[in-house]
């Protein structure tokens, strides 16, 4: 309880001598309680139908340990420890689908059934009770506070990581000639993968020496004026660096929408799939392609 | 810092060393346009390699460059540009629209040589 004093911010140090020796009560009051008040939350979550995507003993169990730990941060003020514990429960139960708005719901209800409980425990002695809550909801916040910021820390790491990881996979440079690079592109593009594409793109240019380049682009659903004109910026970087580019599988869709917004594609050099592109290129590098024998 | 222009047959090469001021840009352009003629050349190559920034007056002296080498009777080739100079050139607009790239020195020459082997 010593660290009481490194926290000079909160307000009831200002209204109150001895926030430490209420809150020590406070935390008595709700281990003496523990069963009766966890079991009264987990009825209210059940009730205001949270956490749909666990069973009632899975919620129950969790209940327990997110019980313990609240109760422990708010006697020992460690929020380091329920940061992590925060995280750790976030990592175990976002895979199961639990959204945001659930564990806000939950915390805030576990801080609402504990108030209830402080309110009629002290319903008789109105200025305990005003000075308990005003040592109990600045902390009950705080915890609060620090679970759902853990949560969605959490979240936004793992979506974080998918992104990174489908951008590894999604940006293959491959040489299937001397001199003649494929770029064939799948999926929505967004600024930052548009902008991969091209540095990547260009670097193989370099390594590989390439003089003309096939952009595929016969796996892209949509292409709004923001990606149109990336395409013209990485046609016209690879000018830069002495290489073609043709770009093959424009989709009918695509095709309209481009000239629907008046992107102007004039300088590109658009073959329809990626054999004629690929046919094509061969024809600008002086590669001449010859069946030896009828195939059987 | 004055740039050196290198005569190689019918073609005149300039690098540029680093990083180089307005009035050293403005020297080169004078100095290629004037040898272009003198040399009777046909070709002139910049390499602009050791350029890891490019700026706007930068890429439109090299424009200028080419266009004035045309009027002369010539052809430029802009060789060496590092892939993350062209895209952030793309990015700011300058495209080098109308003038020759390409890859490196050996590449902007075999183009040439290409070029003057069909128009021989």
């Amino acid at each position: 309880m010593a660290k009481r004093d490194s926290m000079p911010t909160s307000i009831e140090t200002k209204r109150n001598e001895e926030p430490s020796e209420l809150l020590r009560e406070l935390v008595a009051h709700l281990r003496q309680n523990r069963t009766q008040l966890r079991e009264e939350w987990v009825v209210r979550i059940t009730e205001t139908r949270l956490l749909t995507a666990m069973t009632k003993e899975e919620i129950f169990a969790e209940a327990t340990s997110v019980y313990d730990s609240y109760v422990e941060a708010l006697e020992t003020e460690a929020f380091e420890a329920l940061q992590a514990y925060a995280r750790n429960l976030s990592e175990r139960i976002i895979p199961r689908g639990v959204e945001t708005h659930e564990v806000v719901g939950i915390v805030l209800l576990l801080r609402d059934v504990l108030a209830r409980s402080l309110f009629a425990k002290y319903q008789n002695d109105f200025k305990k009770l005003n000075r308990i809550l005003d040592a109990y909801e600045p902390a009950a916040n705080r915890i609060a506070n620090t679970v759902a910021v853990g949560f969605v820390q959490e979240r936004e790491r793992v979506i974080r990581q998918q992104q990174e990881a489908i951008r590894e996979l999604s940006t293959p440079v491959l040489q299937v000639r001397e001199r003649l690079l494929i770029l064939p592109i799948i999926g929505v593009i967004d600024p930052q993968r548009a902008r991969q594409l091209t540095e990547q793109l260009l670097r193989g240019i370099r390594t590989n020496r390439a003089k003309v380049v096939v952009i595929d682009i016969t796996g892209v659903a949509a292409m709004d004026v923001t990606v149109a004109n990336h395409l013209v910026q990485t046609v016209e970087a690879s000018r830069l660096l002495g290489a073609t580019v043709i770009v093959t599988g424009l989709s009918p869709e695509i095709a309209q929408t481009l000239v629907t917004i008046g992107v102007d594609l004039g300088k590109m050099n658009t073959v329809g799939d990626l054999q004629g592109g690929i046919e094509q290129a061969e024809r600008l590098l002086g590669y001449k392609v010859e069946t030896l024998a009828e195939p059987r | 810092m004055e740039v050196p222009i290198l005569k190689q047959g019918a073609v005149l090469i300039a690098t540029f060393q680093a990083a180089l001021s307005d009035a050293d840009l403005n020297q080169l352009r004078m100095g290629l346009v004037q040898q272009v003629v003198k040399f009777r050349s046909r070709a002139v190559i910049v390499d602009v390699t050791a350029m890891d920034v490019m700026d706007s007056f930068a890429s439109r002296t090299l424009r200028e460059i080419a266009l004035m080498i045309r009027l002369r009777g010539a052809e430029t080739v802009i060789v060496g540009i590092h892939p993350e100079v062209a895209f952030a050139m793309v990015q700011l607009g300058l495209t080098l629209e109308g003038v020759a790239t390409a890859l490196d020195l050996e590449e902007g020459l075999a183009y040439l040589n290409e070029k003057f082997k069909t128009t021989n």
